[in-house]
């Protein structure tokens, strides 16, 4: 029974956790596109303005000329900040030797566990192939992916808390939740790490429990302190997306459609039908001078003239 | 002196006291020759007056002059028109302009700090708290989640508690104009939120909601731009007048003859100046005019209203004034058929009609923006011009206007013509995109009330000053007359007034002015001697 119940939370925490994550994904590219705002370096521009942080305003009679925009600058830039936290090592570096450890145990983590998915399911499909050379090194990866990145990421959350209470320039803007945050990760990873590796002889390994949850096999039996850091992994699978440390989700946001956003509006575009519609909006701001009554619209708002004697 | 020690809690302090001051001693040093304590100035304090009368409870200044409510009622009737604009800042019929980036701001901070390290402001206020870029964003944020939000008591707990009422409210609209909006703090952001976004947004919901501007940005600025179309009070009539008179003493010192063009209808560029140089500075619009001549350019200014003037302060406060000032300066390029508009040296109408405003001119009005800086490299790199870069020999550095290069990406044009202009161009460290704001960002340079000036010289062009003076520092002597090149007005407003309060050019000779100004020093055509080395 309490295998049952295990399984069926990190079931349900996994779909909360894909639900939730993709509910805010969605409300944000849903929310109207804005004015531009844009921040420069952008790394997708032309190399020639790339190099300097510059922009296609640089080029003479710029709207003539093709937009340019290259994947590979984005990715040149994005992947060394998705995985080594480049922004943090440039600007904050003693944070970065906190934050890092903690993000990085959790790309292992996540990375292990995809690996032991895949271990299970080729140890159904293919159990010789499992049996062999292969197997051996996907079981020492995911072990060591595994328990190193829990480890790791343990290690990095007790210092962000260390830093987060102890550091003035943080205390002032720390509230009970961000202090909960950290420590719900330490003890779950430290129930991880612990339960995995203390963990009686002959009482299911990491393959056995992911062979476990994929075939719903309610005859294993876990130890306490591994069902713990199992039951706190599912609830705070399920607890992340509802949080700030979404920022997994809000970034690609933040960058593609905020500091990276330079398209032009050129006339015909379908931006420029998405702003046409904008313009319809009915606004409601108070002050006189903006004349904004929930009747006019916000174009007919930007037509008028509130200065008095002001030519229409 | 001891560190303040300021909580978030305290903007809601019922006292009159201000939460944070400062003493010269507080401040980041300057370098030589203002290196210690003693070369600074005193601050000159807030009069009784002042502080009897205008809310003047967040630091040593007062910026925007709001005056104290009298009764309770009034103060509950502040906050609750505060807490009614905060709900439609969050709404997508109000402000769709900002919507996104301002809720991935407000619900994605980490508060790692790591945008504090980046803000000249706080560094140069000796890292008060108030002035951190998360200090005004946070309370924002905890007032995002429990009043637009509407959180109970598990977010409270999760995001942190706030209480509202008009100090904390009055306080806010101080703040509010204690941020630059230059967004090198956004720059640095490993998530990518702004604070300087925030700041921007708070005066928005201040203007829009409450009517509280700053008198200069707004009755002496927007409004009065759309009223007689240039903030700085000149009609059509005058601003012919004193072109006129620019063209003819320009004619005169250059020996060159220049005529400006008025709305030529057909022409290729409608060159849009700020009209503060043509009051200030007006060798600059002179400067120009006998360049884009001596090119060969198809140009015109135009005399519709806000067309010769290409300010539009609504950019830092209020949605709406900037939206019709820039349909003003596309309609007046649509009347005169114009192929291009060209914006003058003045980053923020760069920034403003270029890239602001891109979304909100749909159809005709979509009228191609471009840099002069893009323009004058063209010319001087094409040949049209005969120049000497040996007229233009001796100690220039390079100031980046926020607007024009972090925010608009125009960083190398006006590199490539001083390079190739100057002999002795030195770089301010760091530049481009990761340049230091002027200190006059997002009005400062144009607000002078009270003693914001002293707060304005000591802490938000505190960094700009130790950049000038750095790069500077080998050719500090009087004898050596020297160059800030800054191809923006704002930009040089806060240079005029910051290097006679530290009576820099009496003393050490140092000069700001724009671009085109070293363009046609350099040109042989011209008489020698254009830039004259005498104060202005």
């Amino acid at each position: 029974m309490t295998t049952v119940l295990l399984y069926g939370l990190m079931y349900i925490a996994a779909l909360v956790f894909l639900i939730a994550c993709a509910v805010r994904a969605i409300y944000f590219a849903r929310l109207p596109l804005h004015l531009r705002w844009e921040l420069y370096p952008v790394p997708h521009e032309a190399a020639a303005q790339a190099e300097h942080g510059g922009s296609y305003f640089e080029v003479t009679d710029w709207w003539k000329k093709s937009v340019h925009s290259s994947l590979i600058g984005e990715w040149k830039f994005m992947l060394p900040e998705m995985l080594f936290q480049k922004a943090l090592w440039e600007f904050n570096r003693t944070l970065w030797f906190f934050s890092f450890p903690f993000h990085f145990g959790l790309y292992l983590i996540i990375g292990a566990t995809g690996l032991l998915g895949v271990r299970a399911l080729f140890a159904f499909w293919a159990p010789n192939l499992m049996s062999g050379q292969i197997g051996m090194g996907l079981h020492y990866g995911c072990e060591l992916g595994w328990l190193g990145g829990a480890a790791l990421a343990a290690i990095g959350a007790f210092c962000l808390l260390i830093r987060r209470l102890t550091d003035s320039n943080l205390k002032t803007y720390t509230t009970p939740g961000d202090i909960f945050n950290l420590l719900f990760f330490i003890v779950t990873l430290s129930c991880q790490v612990a339960g995995f590796l203390f963990r009686p002889a002959g009482s299911p390994h990491a393959l056995a429990l992911a062979q476990g949850v994929l075939t719903f096999n309610t005859t294993l039996r876990f130890e306490p302190l591994l069902a713990v850091g199992l039951v706190l992994s599912a609830l705070l699978t399920a607890y992340i997306p509802m949080t700030h440390m979404s920022h997994f989700i809000a970034k690609y946001f933040t960058y593609h459609t905020v500091r990276w956003d330079d398209r032009p509006n050129l006339r015909g575009s379908d931006l420029a039908r998405r702003f046409a519609e904008y313009l319809t909006f009915r606004p409601r701001w108070a002050a006189p001078h903006v004349g904004a009554d929930g009747v006019k619209t916000w174009a007919e708002i930007a037509s008028l003239n509130p200065a008095p004697g002001g030519k229409k | 002196m001891k560190k303040q020690n300021v909580r978030l809690a305290d903007m809601s302090k019922a006292d009159k006291k201000p939460l944070a001051h400062l003493e010269n001693s507080d401040l980041m040093p300057l370098p030589p020759p203002l290196d210690g304590v003693s070369k600074d100035h005193s601050w000159k304090p807030l009069s009784p007056q002042a502080l009897e009368k205008y809310e003047c409870g967040l630091d040593d200044t007062c910026a925007l002059s709001i005056p104290q409510p009298k009764t309770r009622e009034e103060e509950q009737e502040l906050v609750r028109k505060f807490l009614s604009g905060l709900e439609k800042l969050f709404t997508r019929e109000n402000n769709w302009t900002f919507l996104e980036p301002l809720i991935l701001t407000m619900e994605h901070c980490a508060k790692c700090q790591t945008c504090s390290e980046a803000c000249h402001i706080f560094e140069a206020s000796g890292r008060s708290e108030i002035y951190r870029p998360t200090y005004r964003s946070e309370i924002v944020r905890r007032l995002y989640f429990k009043y637009v939000k509407r959180g109970g008591l598990v977010s409270a707990w999760q995001h942190g508690d706030i209480q509202v009422n008009w100090p904390l409210v009055a306080r806010l609209i101080e703040l509010a104009y204690r941020c630059n909006l230059c967004r090198r703090c956004a720059q640095t952001c490993p998530i990518g939120a702004d604070n300087g976004l925030v700041a921007h947004e708070l005066r928005k919901v201040f203007s829009q909601e409450m009517g509280i501007a700053p008198r200069e940005i707004h009755d002496n600025g927007s409004m009065l731009q759309l009223k007689v179309g240039s903030s700085t009070g000149m009609n059509a009539a005058a601003v012919k007048d004193n072109i006129a008179f620019i063209d003819e003493d320009i004619s005169e010192k250059t020996g060159v003859e220049v005529k400006t063009p008025w709305d030529v209808e057909g022409a290729d560029v409608l060159l849009i100046h700020n009209a503060g140089e043509i009051m200030a500075w007006p060798e600059n619009p002179g400067a120009f005019a006998l360049v884009l001549n001596a090119a060969g350019v198809s140009w015109t200014l135009s005399s519709e209203l806000a067309g010769y003037d290409a300010i539009n302060y609504g950019l830092w406060y209020d949605d709406a004034q900037f939206a019709r000032v820039a349909l003003k300066h596309a309609e007046a390029a649509r009347k005169l058929k114009v192929k291009k508009i060209v914006l003058g040296e003045c980053g923020h109408a760069h920034k403003a009609l270029s890239v602001i405003a891109d979304r909100i001119l749909g159809g005709d009005l979509n009228i191609p923006r471009e840099s002069s800086m893009t323009l004058l490299r063209e010319i001087v790199m094409s040949g049209r011009l005969k120049l000497d870069p040996s007229r233009n020999n001796f100690p220039v550095t390079l100031h980046d206007p926020c607007n024009l290069v972090r925010l608009m990406g125009v960083v190398e044009p006006q590199r490539e013509i001083v390079r190739k202009l100057c002999p002795q161009f030195r770089e301010m460290e760091p530049h481009g995109v990761d340049n230091y704001c002027c200190g006059g960002g997002s009005g400062f340079a144009i607000m002078s009330g009270h003693n914001f000036p002293d707060w304005r010289f000591h802490v938000s062009g505190r960094k700009k000053l130790e950049q000038i003076l750095n790069a500077f520092h080998d050719c500090l002597e009087p004898s050596i007359p020297k160059y800030i090149c800054a191809p923006c007005s704002n930009c040089k407003g806060q240079f005029r007034d910051m290097l006679a309060y530290y009576d820099l050019w009496k003393k050490n000779t140092i000069l700001y002015g724009g671009l085109v100004e070293l363009i046609v020093n350099a040109m042989t055509d011209v008489k020698p001697g254009f830039i004259e080395w005498e104060w202005r």
